[in-house]
């Protein structure tokens, strides 16, 4: 496909996160076969020999994610995508990647588990996503859209932060947006000012060698290793958390909501207005780091914050952190590939007003 | 008076850690040598494995990446996808290429990977101190089979350069020892023929090493020498398997 600039294209969320990675120069792409987010693969099988890159239909999600460490290593610009049961084979690469401190891009178009599951929207990868999902201390930079527009620009982003911090980034999206059609634009460039990769491997011509390692046997040595990449990660706290915001002024409820709960949240928070019911909602656009800050403060004036996931409750933990207390956090989701509707929404947030208006006469 | 054998340059001068009798010590430094005859120290980038060699960057001065167990095959082809004119070599054990790495090794052969490897076959997990390996002889003691390697409870012995050689991606496979001066020379020549293999654009190319871990022998190092010629030959006869030279005369 042509891409001038301006032109909008119908695509599915797969399609235009494949792409967009193709315009923001990915040349290697490594990945086995998971519905429900097979198109990101046909689409790279089609555009990568066409601008010159590597697309490998790998015998495991295993070799996969080493194929993408190989490249990373060797100062590529690298992506592998999946969903669910293949996230999770592929936790043990992105822990060394972690280790490594190797730059790449992993997409989890999630669905239902535990598992083998079901191939339906979900949203309870989330804890395997921000908390490490791999073994040791690390994070993964875990960026989660809520719109096809939005999938393909987070992919030129996801690139531009792995490279920045050589850290792997997740876009965590799922079934739905994954599968579903919208107008997309691509307008995101890849970022020039990063620095170059002198510690990939392209063979020691003129410079001392490189070694890419995630071993360090000498007492002592690993653990100054974690301390550094600890250093890394409060940075990347500090700089890089971004979410949206949307009538959390005066609110009485806030939402908090990430991806496709946020987007059915949208609806909800329509609604609430014609109810004239004072309801707000912070979407987190990055999952890890935390919008922790701006949750903690919309805590301090609001009766209450309703987390509304598509899991069992699983951000929710995060938020009842941020809010430390200082206002009730409640929970609605649905779970096993349920997708919640707006109604149910609203049903929860009535309860939870009439919640309120209890307690006000059971002390007044 | 001119030097005739001396350090490679490829090759750090700094204390081995590896046991006496050991031979990964033997095979990297013929790598080294290697490299240094082929001139190719500045473009080539090796794959140290898990297991007791995992450390073989202290000892082999070019580019050098780590990888996980058994998949240094899959991290080999990301990084020669990366640079197609770099010369890409994994250096990998029985347990990382024949057990936990069993599909990454068939699926990068069958691929056709442009790329060498050094398999080092010792019968035996080294590092985690001595269990069975996939190419643990039969009635072998290890830490796991304390009555010997029993074919109905453990299986058999596995041959990879068998295996290896009826895969329609591979170009060049052979098995060498390390027990003598003759022997040493030998694998020199096939490792030499691997690295050439892959210059020439030729394709896979898998050299496997009989080699020996007296610590978990339970053997002398001399001992050990004299097992590998007249036990494991046995199971894993030396020879050269496929060569992409006599398939040019066959075809001819």
């Amino acid at each position: 496909m042509s891409t001038n600039k301006n032109q909008k294209f119908l695509l599915t969320g797969n399609e235009a996160s494949a792409e967009a990675a193709i315009l923001a120069g990915c040349r290697y792409y490594y990945g086995y076969p998971i519905t429900p987010q097979n198109e990101i693969m046909t689409h790279m099988s089609l555009r990568m020999p066409q601008v010159g890159g590597t697309f490998i239909q790998v015998e495991s999600e295993l070799a996969a994610i080493y194929m993408v460490y190989g490249s990373a290593a060797a100062g590529g610009r690298t992506m592998t995508s999946s969903s669910s049961p293949g996230i999770s084979l592929k936790q043990e690469g992105i822990s060394y990647l972690a280790g490594s401190e190797l730059p790449c891009v992993i997409i989890n178009m999630q669905r239902g588990g535990p598992g083998l599951g079901d191939i339906s929207p979900a949203q309870s990868d989330y804890f395997q996503a921000v908390k490490g999902g791999g073994h040791g201390d690390y994070h993964t930079i875990v960026l989660a859209p809520s719109s096809v527009q939005e999938a393909a620009d987070l992919v030129f982003d996801a690139f531009d932060l792995a490279d920045c911090y050589r850290n792997p980034v997740m876009i965590l999206g799922d079934a739905q947006l994954g599968q579903m059609m919208e107008p997309v634009v691509f307008e995101k460039k890849q970022k020039t000012d990063l620095s170059a990769k002198t510690w990939a491997l392209t063979g020691a011509r003129g410079r001392k060698r490189n070694i890419v390692k995630s071993f360090y046997p000498v007492k002592g040595e690993l653990e100054e290793f974690n301390i550094k990449l600890q250093k890394k990660y409060r940075e990347i706290e500090a700089e890089e958390v971004r979410y949206e915001e949307i009538d959390t002024e005066n609110a009485d409820i806030v939402i908090v909501a990430y991806g496709t709960s946020a987007r059915i949240c949208r609806e909800v928070l329509k609604e609430a207005r014609k109810k004239n019911m004072k309801i707000g909602m912070i979407r987190p656009v990055t999952l890890w780091p935390f919008p922790s800050v701006i949750i903690g403060r919309v805590a301090e004036k609001v009766q209450s914050i309703l987390t509304v996931e598509m899991s069992a409750g699983q951000m929710v933990e995060d938020v009842r952190l941020s809010v430390n207390g200082k206002c009730p956090v409640h929970f609605y989701g649905r779970t096993g590939g349920g997708i919640p509707s707006p109604r149910e929404i609203l049903n929860k947030i009535s309860e939870l007003i009439n919640i309120k208006e209890k307690i006000t006469c059971a002390t007044s | 008076m001119e030097a005739i054998y001396k350090k490679p340059e490829t090759l750090i001068d700094t204390p081995t850690h590896y046991c006496p009798g050991c031979g990964h010590g033997i095979v990297q430094r013929l790598i080294a040598e290697i490299i240094d005859e082929l001139d190719i120290r500045e473009k080539t980038i090796g794959l140290a494995p898990v297991g007791c060699a995992v450390l073989a960057y202290n000892y082999l001065d070019i580019d050098m990446c780590e990888a996980a167990h058994g998949r240094p095959p899959a991290v080999a082809t990301g990084i020669k996808r990366v640079h197609p004119d770099k010369i890409v070599f994994s250096y990998q054990g029985d347990g990382d290429l024949a057990a936990i790495g069993t599909a990454e090794i068939i699926h990068t052969a069958n691929r056709g990977e442009n790329i060498t490897v050094i398999f080092v076959n010792n019968a035996v997990y080294g590092m985690t101190n001595g269990q069975m390996a996939p190419t643990t002889l039969l009635n072998q003691r290890t830490l796991t089979t304390p009555q010997g390697r029993d074919a109905g409870a453990d299986g058999y012995p596995l041959r990879m350069c068998e295996i290896l050689s009826i895969i329609d991606g591979t170009r060049f496979i052979a098995r060498t020892s390390i027990t003598s001066p003759k022997n040493i020379n030998r694998t020199k020549k096939m490792i030499k023929k691997g690295f050439q293999t892959q210059i020439e654009k030729r394709g896979f190319s898998l050299i496997e090493v009989l080699s020996t871990c007296p610590v978990y022998w339970h053997m002398t190092p001399c001992e050990s020498m004299k097992y590998i010629d007249e036990q494991m030959t046995r199971t894993f006869p030396l020879g050269i398997f496929k060569d992409w030279e006599n398939e040019n005369k066959d075809n001819n």
